[in-house]
């Protein structure tokens, strides 16, 4: 026939060597019911077809070479020849038939040789079948044969073309109309002028219209989608012979699909792939900017690096100690994080910073670094919160003045408690945050003891954006750039630990103060400093302690309650006794004891021994890194009340880490706080108190009195006018 | 996550911050294979790691060539001796490891193919999500019997493929937003962590065939999930 591609020549190779079409009836697209090809015959002839078959997931063969094999006999001559002689290459069968077949043959053949060599065949049963086996052998490699109907049909019909119908096997499943091939089968002969020895009857010409017509239903183009059957079928072949998956008749379906996905995509690919990898780009290149940076500074990087080797920390030291314990970002990460920490050293004057940890969020994550900023050099905006407060103070005055006549409402609004000066208590340290390294650092603001106070009493999640409102009650006077730093506050407070002795007080503190300070505030490396060994810091808790001052929490409530949230007590009683003075109302509300007892909190420095259990669960968890080899192990601490804060220590280096989603552990579930009781605000007094109607029978017995006395008015007139009367007589 | 792709996987991870330590990983490579070998399993997943007060457990799951039928779980670690309490650790650990898998065990859409005679099979063309689908929770389903999907109208399910889209997907998990979906290293990997069983996080790698899942936490759900969001 026509010279074709070489799917379609594999195809009409196949149509030639057609075979028992009865056993079609059976045959539903794809049985994969036989596990192993029955179909030994071709594992005979050569190995290639087997690994057709084994890729076709086996259809039962057997009973179609016995089938064939009464047309093994008549072929057998032809292609007998080199039958007997299995291991001879494939293309020996089709050679002495006929040339042009030998053209078909070939490029089916190019394949087999290639196929042989993955597949070992399966035993062939019968040697009979050989014969029939070469034939098939060739469609059937390349044939997908869906088809077992072989196994079905058992009377062997005389088809000399060869397993035609395997070529259709393989050519499509559901779509075709078996029957049509039957005919076209049992019809027409190998028209590729293979002589069809005896079992070939149907004229040429027949022959030829059917394939025809099989060809031109083939190409019928499908008016939903626009594809045809036919070169669906040569694309999925091409894809399957380039790749040649294993057991791929099993994935059929799915490489089906996929052709057909291909389509579609492919003219969406040029747009889509520019803006979805976009991002990738952008985070690389900012990364790239991080490591270019080392090399823009020439000069002055002597300089720099004196100033630089006290201010960074050695970030992969830390990580790998925190490798070892299990904990960590992964060691690309961190060298990106440790790229951008210098990065941030180098644009603000920092005298120390260190690595604090990772907070997730839901949309983006927080990287966060704490940092000392040299002396002096601190940009604080102390301003604002004063000018604030005065601001509201002013206008609550002015409301007063104008509305006199209204009762004056004595609330008056617990005073807030000033922050804490930078450099001190929670305010100690500046954190900065960054959602990925390469992005550029964003400074929190300093913590408000209030910030504090309500942070204690919700739970929130983080989103990641810092200007995300966080809407709870109690409402938390900020937004997430302040609960951020809140929550970095208290577990600061609550997690960072260092082993006993690394740090000590510092010597001119030599004062008691217990009036205003619950303890020393500053504290210095000790210099002699000797070391624990790991195990002691393993075993007892008492070898570590809180290297950072304790938030102090609510003091006793009152109806007022007056809650702390800062680490030196701040003594707010005067004031407030000069607010009893003002008020001289005797409700309860007012009253306030005169002494507020001061909180302290535990003293720096206190072994975390000492912490609190948590409903018998211990604070902390201490572990060796690793029990098989101790000697180089080092005690890793794990706290309970924060989940995700870790400290580890070799004896001599300790570091501290935070990664989780930033929120304390409550074994019992989270219940927001009820709100408060309505709060009496103005003095009730017959003015603004609300007085009932009166009923029927007290107005009834009021207009009775009312006109009794009228009535006696009256009486005492008419009196008096009859004696007026009288008088005149 | 597979135990074939151990390393790789662990290394995805990272993000979350908790992975395993050098010498965790070394013998946990190891004793996979055993368990492979010795239980027959057609894969084995490193299921994660259960942290207690004195220590942990590591948990291994073999799959058998079904991949939605019932799993076996190993574990590794010291029980706790407590003998006041009413329930045995391993029990407790057991169920909490089979709640853990029934809540929050994703698979990308695709990964698995259902066939007609019942068993799914992992789907070995499937070459990763796209990245428009691998940001949306559509393209991620629940790792079990699904119990969603017979509720869906019919108008749904003209559009599922029967073979691919016969689990739960996300979507409509309850509460909404109990996922968290954060794209990692550019577009280069997508991460979803739960947030009602906090420890668990899934990673997929688009475009790739990588994904997996991993927890690495006390194993308590997150009751307080509506507040916080």
């Amino acid at each position: 026939m026509e010279d074709l591609t070489s799917p379609k020549q594999e195809k009409e190779n196949q149509e030639e060597l057609g075979e028992a079409r009865q056993s079609w009836e059976g045959k539903t697209a794809a049985s994969p019911q036989y596990s192993e090809p029955e179909s030994s015959e071709p594992l005979e002839m050569k190995q290639g077809p087997e690994t057709g078959r084994q890729s076709r997931s086996s259809r039962p063969w057997s009973p179609q070479s016995r089938t064939r094999t009464p047309l093994g006999g008549p072929a057998g001559p032809e292609t007998s020849s080199p039958a007997p002689h299995s291991p001879r290459e494939p293309s020996s069968t089709p050679s002495p038939p006929a040339p042009p077949r030998q053209d078909l043959a070939t490029p089916p053949q190019s394949d087999r040789t290639t196929s042989v060599i993955p597949e070992a065949g399966t035993p062939s049963p019968d040697p009979l079948e050989q014969s029939s086996d070469k034939r098939e052998s060739i469609p059937l490699h390349t044939s997908q044969s869906e088809r077992n109907t072989f196994q079905q049909s058992q009377q062997p019909k005389p088809h000399l073309c060869g397993p035609r119908d395997v070529s259709y096997n393989n050519a499509k499943q559901k779509e075709l109309r078996f029957d049509v091939f039957q005919e076209a089968d049992s019809n027409s002969d190998c028209d590729l002028q293979l002589p069809a020895p005896g079992g070939s009857e149907g004229a040429p010409s027949m022959l030829e219209t059917a394939i025809q017509n099989a060809k031109a239903y083939l190409l019928k183009t499908s008016s939903k989608s626009g594809f045809n059957l036919y070169d669906h079928l040569s694309n999925m072949l091409t894809k399957i012979l380039n790749e040649r998956p294993e057991n791929a008749v099993d994935i059929f379906e799915n490489i089906s699909q996929d052709v057909k996905m291909a389509h579609f995509r492919k003219k969406f690919d040029a747009l889509h792939n520019e803006n979805e990898m976009l991002p990738t780009y952008e985070i690389a290149e900012k990364q790239k900017a991080l490591f270019l940076q080392g090399h823009l500074e020439g000069v002055d990087q002597e300089l720099e690096d004196e100033i630089a080797e006290n201010a960074l920390p050695n970030v992969m030291e830390s990580a790998f100690y925190f490798e070892q314990a299990g904990v960590g970002l992964g060691t690309d990460e961190t060298y990106r994080i440790f790229l951008a920490l210098k990065q941030l050293t180098d644009t603000h004057p920092i005298q120390r910073c260190r690595f604090w940890g990772k907070i997730l969020g839901l949309e983006m994550n927080y990287i966060v670094a704490e940092v000392e900023f040299r002396e002096g050099e601190d940009e604080e905006e102390v301003e604002e919160e004063d000018v604030a407060e005065e601001r509201d103070n002013g206008e609550s005055e002015a409301d007063e003045d104008e509305e006199d006549e209204l009762p004056k409402s004595f609330y008056k609004a617990p005073q807030a408690i000033p922050k804490e000066e930078s450099r001190t208590g929670a305010n100690k340290y500046v954190y900065f945050v960054c959602n990925e390294p390469g992005r550029p650092w964003v400074k929190l603001p300093p913590v408000i003891p209030a910030q504090i106070v309500i942070a204690r009493k919700i739970k929130k999640f983080f989103t990641g954006r810092l200007d995300a409102p966080i809407i709870s009650y109690p409402p938390f006077p900020g937004n997430e750039s302040n609960y951020l730093r809140a929550q970095i506050a208290r577990i600061s407070a609550g997690t960072h630990v260092s082993p006993l002795g690394f740090y000590q007080f510092g010597e001119e503190e030599g004062e008691e103060e217990e009036e205003v300070e619950g303890g020393q505030n500053s504290f210095e490396e000790n210099p002699d400093f000797e070391g624990i060994q790991v195990i002691d810091l393993v075993e007892s808790l008492s070898n570590w302690v809180h290297h950072v001052q304790h938030i102090l929490s609510q003091v006793r409530a009152l109806q007022f309650s007056i809650y702390q949230g800062r680490c030196n007590w701040f003594n707010s009683i005067q004031k407030n006794e000069e607010e009893e003075e003002e008020g001289e109302e005797e409700d309860e509300e007012k009253e306030e004891p005169d002494y507020i007892e001061q909180e302290v909190g535990p003293p720096l420095l206190t072994p975390i021994s000492e912490d609190l259990e948590i409903q018998n669960i211990p604070p902390w968890t201490t572990r060796l890194s690793s029990n098989l080899i101790p000697q180089y192990a080092i005690a890793v601490l794990q706290s309970n009340l924060w989940p995700g804060a870790y400290a580890f220590s070799n004896g001599k280096k300790f570091e501290n880490f935070y990664i989780g989603w930033g929120h304390k552990y409550s074994p019992d579930n989270y219940t927001p706080p009820v709100p408060p009781p309505v709060y009496q605000e103005y003095p009730s007094g017959p003015e603004i108190t609300e007085m009932d109607d009166p009923s029927v029978e007290e107005e009834q017995a009021f207009r009775a009195a009312q006109e009794a006395v009228l009535l006696a008015a009256e009486n005492e007139e008419s009196e008096e006018d009859e004696d007026e009367e009288d008088d005149y007589d | 996550m597979d135990a074939d792709s151990l390393l790789l996987s662990l290394e995805l991870v990272s993000g979350s911050g908790q992975g395993l330590s050098p010498d965790r990983r070394a013998s946990l490579l190891t004793s996979l294979m055993l368990v492979k070998r010795d239980y027959r399993y057609d894969r084995v997943l490193f299921w994660g790691r259960i942290l207690g007060l004195v220590a942990d457990y590591y948990i291994a799951q073999g799959l058998s060539e079904d991949q939605l039928a019932p799993r076996k779980t190993l574990y590794r670690g010291a029980p706790l001796l407590s003998p006041q309490v009413q329930i045995k650790e391993e029990t407790r650990l057991v169920s909490v490891i089979d709640q853990i898998d029934k809540a929050v065990a994703i698979i990308p859409r695709g990964a698995l193919f259902k066939t007609p005679f019942g068993p799914t099979h992992v789907n070995r063309t499937f070459e990763g999500l796209s990245l428009s689908e691998a940001k949306k929770l559509s393209s991620y389903f629940h790792f079990r019997e699904p119990v969603e999907l017979k509720n869906k109208t019919l108008l749904e399910k003209a559009d599922l493929d029967p073979s691919l889209d016969f689990m739960d997907s996300l979507e409509h998990d309850i509460p909404k937003g109990s996922w968290s979906i954060q794209m990692e290293r550019g577009n280069a990997l997508v991460v979803l962590r739960s947030l009602l069983w906090p420890g668990l996080t899934f990673y997929h790698a688009p475009r790739t065939k990588h994904y997996g899942y991993i927890y690495v936490g006390t194993g308590e759900k997150n009751m307080d999930l509506p507040f916080m969001l």
